[in-house]
């Protein structure tokens, strides 16, 4: 289920996408002001921003990589790490927030050891923190890829998690 | 010109004025932390607030502009609660350590702590994770005492184009430092210390070697020498409660001597011996169409700059050795042999006004003695702790003199320690050297002062016009590497000095630093020059003498093996 909700770049070769950024660089080559539009292309690429794209993006744009990392780290769109196959990301909206939001992430981070943000070892799954999925009327709800659970129980989390390979 | 109100009294300031350079006008001190005159005003600390009538909130008095009419209150109750307020949060993220802190009785946020009168602090909770980056030879980082104040962040982006450290994070978890939590000896940081300059607290200082100095003093089998740069004799006597630009030269040479220093010799000795050297590089280049424009080596922080940016550059630079070192290689083989002791016992320490210089004595290429030709380097700074740990009466020494043979210098080798001193210098002997004839005028002026880049051309018969610049701070040499680069700088020879006003406001001074400063202690210095019976490089007797008896002429065999050097080209990254 929900398979084909997967981000693309995950089965791509990672060295093959390196031609792409270049060409997207070239664009915006010696405008330290476009760094945020071109941080958003790249990680669309692939999926995050890995340490030699962020080398390729401050060399380009004439902005030091200790600046460009500095951007990364201060937006939470920006990651830094590889994103799993399946993304879980678990309301913490006012409703979910009251209603045990936060025992499902501690439970999740538990069973899975990861923390907010980042991905398993073996990426099999990423976790995240969203403000309102608009599903106030299910909280606690989580987002696994698009599917949508609410009323989730830390009992019930290892059942769903299983679902998804 | 604007009129308004601070504290009842008028005050007329003009338009573009903060509220904060008015009220200094009119002698009404506001306290400052993120406020750094010259490089940054970005309101961010809270602790500049004022109450201005008609503005609902407080504002930060160091963004404010003044305008016409403008009401203002700098010593309300409100404003002095919101004042305090600020200072509390940040001393509920501060670890207190003042008692065994490096910035002790040194510390902004100490001072403001003490000024605002805060006696307890209402808020405790978490602090922020803080770690210690000791890494590198010459730059100590311990995050846990940073307030994020940006001070380093900016003289680091914006004065010297290095950017080696950003705020990385965001809110509680915000630190300041280089991509993926690297340490500044991986990265392409230039160590020129300009953060430990600015910090106001004891966040980023200077790496100690104090404790490595009291062990070789200690040490009975060991002959310890010191030498000192000349901007170090212009700004110590600051730490011990005098002006900014009293020159301290005699004394210092008495502290030493008392600190244990079994020899004294003086690092402007080499900065002579660097002109004879340089002068006859420039000449040769000059003469066989060598590659142009010659650039000076003498700030390590400079050179580790170009190795990281401008690899490209580098046949560009001088090969000399910077002055330190080059005394450092002579002392343990010429010094060593005329006085018969093994240069195994010998320990080199240089007083610097510099922390790259820290980082230099440790390059590998730096042992052409056959030992480590300096073995540590100590900051003004650090030489000041030594004096105050030795319970020295610095104020009440009677003035000594330098050792010979190492000792004697001209005027030209003391304003190495100000920007364009080193051109002016090598000016004076490059001249009557090509010409043969005698300078009747010695001073150079086109190439002093605190202008970002100074360009001169001087007419010298039978070379023609000699052009040249000189840069003081990294962003204005990165200007030049730029105009090298696009084939636009006709210059023959251009000086750079890393940090911004030449090594008198170098990374290892006393702190405060700022341009007034600046400019005080390089007229001590010119002051000097003034004074001294020989001011041109080839005229001190002691290097005629060093060049008869060791090293025979300049860029000879010798002096190749001892006091010149290579460069290596590093990453961007």
């Amino acid at each position: 289920m929900a398979v084909e909700n997967q981000c693309c770049c995950a089965k791509t070769n990672e060295a093959e996408l390196y031609p792409e950024l270049e060409k997207i660089i070239t664009e915006h080559h010696g405008k330290p002001e476009d760094l945020i539009m071109v941080l958003h292309k790249a990680q669309n690429l692939f999926g995050y921003l890995p340490r030699k794209a962020q080398e390729m993006v401050a060399e380009g744009l004439g902005v030091s990589l200790n600046e460009v990392y500095g951007v990364i780290t201060f937006y939470a769109f920006f990651s830094t790490v590889p994103k799993g196959r399946h993304s879980i990301k678990v309301c913490l909206g006012t409703s979910c927030y009251v209603r045990g939001g936060q025992r499902v992430i501690e439970k999740i981070k538990k069973e899975l050891s990861l923390k907010v943000g980042g991905t398993t070892e073996d990426r099999r799954y990423s976790l995240d923190v969203v403000r309102c999925i608009g599903a106030c009327g299910l909280s606690p709800a989580m987002l696994v890829d698009n599917d949508v659970y609410g009323r989730v129980k830390t009992t019930k989390l290892a059942e769903i998690l299983e679902r998804y390979e | 010109m604007i009129n308004l109100t601070i504290n009842g009294h008028n005050i007329q300031v003009e338009e573009g004025a903060t509220i904060l350079e008015a009220a200094l006008k009119a002698d009404i001190h506001i306290p400052t932390l993120c406020y750094l005159p010259e490089v940054q005003a970005i309101g961010a600390c809270r602790v500049c607030l004022v109450e201005i009538e008609g503005n609902r909130n407080l504002q930060a008095a160091c963004v404010f502009p003044a305008s016409e009419g403008l009401v203002v209150h700098t010593n309300s109750e409100r404003v002095r609660a919101a004042r305090k307020f600020s200072v509390e949060m940040l001393l509920s993220n501060h670890p207190m350590e003042c008692l065994t802190c490096a910035r002790n009785l040194n510390c902004e946020l100490q001072k403001i702590a003490e000024e605002l009168g805060i006696r307890e602090v209402r808020f405790t909770g978490e602090k922020s994770e803080g770690h210690i980056d000791d890494f590198s030879p010459s730059i100590r980082r311990d995050q846990s005492k940073c307030i994020l104040c940006r001070r380093c962040v900016t003289v680091c982006q914006e004065i010297q184009s290095v950017s080696a450290i950003f705020a990385q994070g965001r809110g509680f978890e915000t630190r300041i430092e280089p991509a993926f939590d690297a340490s500044l000896n991986d990265i392409a940081c230039t160590f020129c210390g300009q953060c430990s300059l600015v910090c106001p607290v004891g966040a980023i200082t200077e790496k100690e070697d104090i404790d490595e100095v009291w062990a070789a003093l200690a040490d009975p089998t060991k002959i310890v020498i010191v030498q000192d740069a000349p901007a170090v004799r212009a700004a110590l006597g600051e730490e011990f409660g005098y002006p900014p630009g009293t020159l301290v030269t005699g004394k210092m040479l008495a502290a030493v001597r008392r600190l244990g220093f079994d020899r004294v010799f003086d690092t402007n000795f080499a900065a002579d011996l660097t002109i004879m050297e340089e002068g006859n590089e420039l000449l040769k280049r000059v003469g066989e169409g060598g590659v142009l424009p010659l650039i000076t080596s003498c700030s390590p922080g400079w050179i580790k700059f170009i190795e990281h940016f401008y690899p490209e550059l580098l046949p560009h630079l001088s090969t000399c050795k910077s002055p330190h070192q080059m005394l450092g290689a002579l002392v343990k083989t010429y010094y060593a042999e005329k006085a018969g002791i093994n240069p195994k016992d010998m320990v080199v320490v240089s007083v610097m006004p510099c922390t790259a210089k820290k980082f230099e004595c440790n390059r590998p290429e730096m042992n052409d003695s056959g030992y480590k030709d300096v073995d540590y380097v100590l900051t003004t700074r650090e030489l000041a702790k030594m004096i105050r740990q030795a319970g020295i009466d610095f104020r009440n020494l009677e003035d000594e003199t330098y050792d010979d043979p190492l000792g004697e210098y001209t005027g030209a080798a003391t304003i190495f320690g100000a920007t364009g001193g080193v051109m002016e210098a090598a000016l004076r002997t490059a001249y009557e050297v090509a010409t043969g004839k005698t300078l009747e005028n010695v001073e150079f002026t086109a190439v002093r002062g605190l202008e970002g880049i100074k360009e001169a051309i001087v007419p010298v018969e039978g070379i023609g016009e000699v052009k040249v610049a000189v840069a003081h701070g990294l962003g204005n040499a990165r200007k030049l590497m730029e105009k090298i680069k696009d084939g636009t700088a006709n210059y023959h020879f251009i000086e750079i000095m890393a940090c911004p006003g030449g090594c008198v406001s170098g990374g290892g001074q006393p702190i405060p630093v700022n341009n007034e400063i600046r400019r005080l202690r390089a007229k001590a210095l010119y002051q000097e020059d003034r004074s001294l019976k020989y001011r041109k490089s080839h005229e001190n007797p002691s290097i005629k003498r060093i060049y008869e008896e060791f090293l025979g002429t300049p860029l000879g065999e010798q002096s190749h093996h001892l006091l010149h050097t290579k460069y290596t080209a590093r990453s961007r990254f």
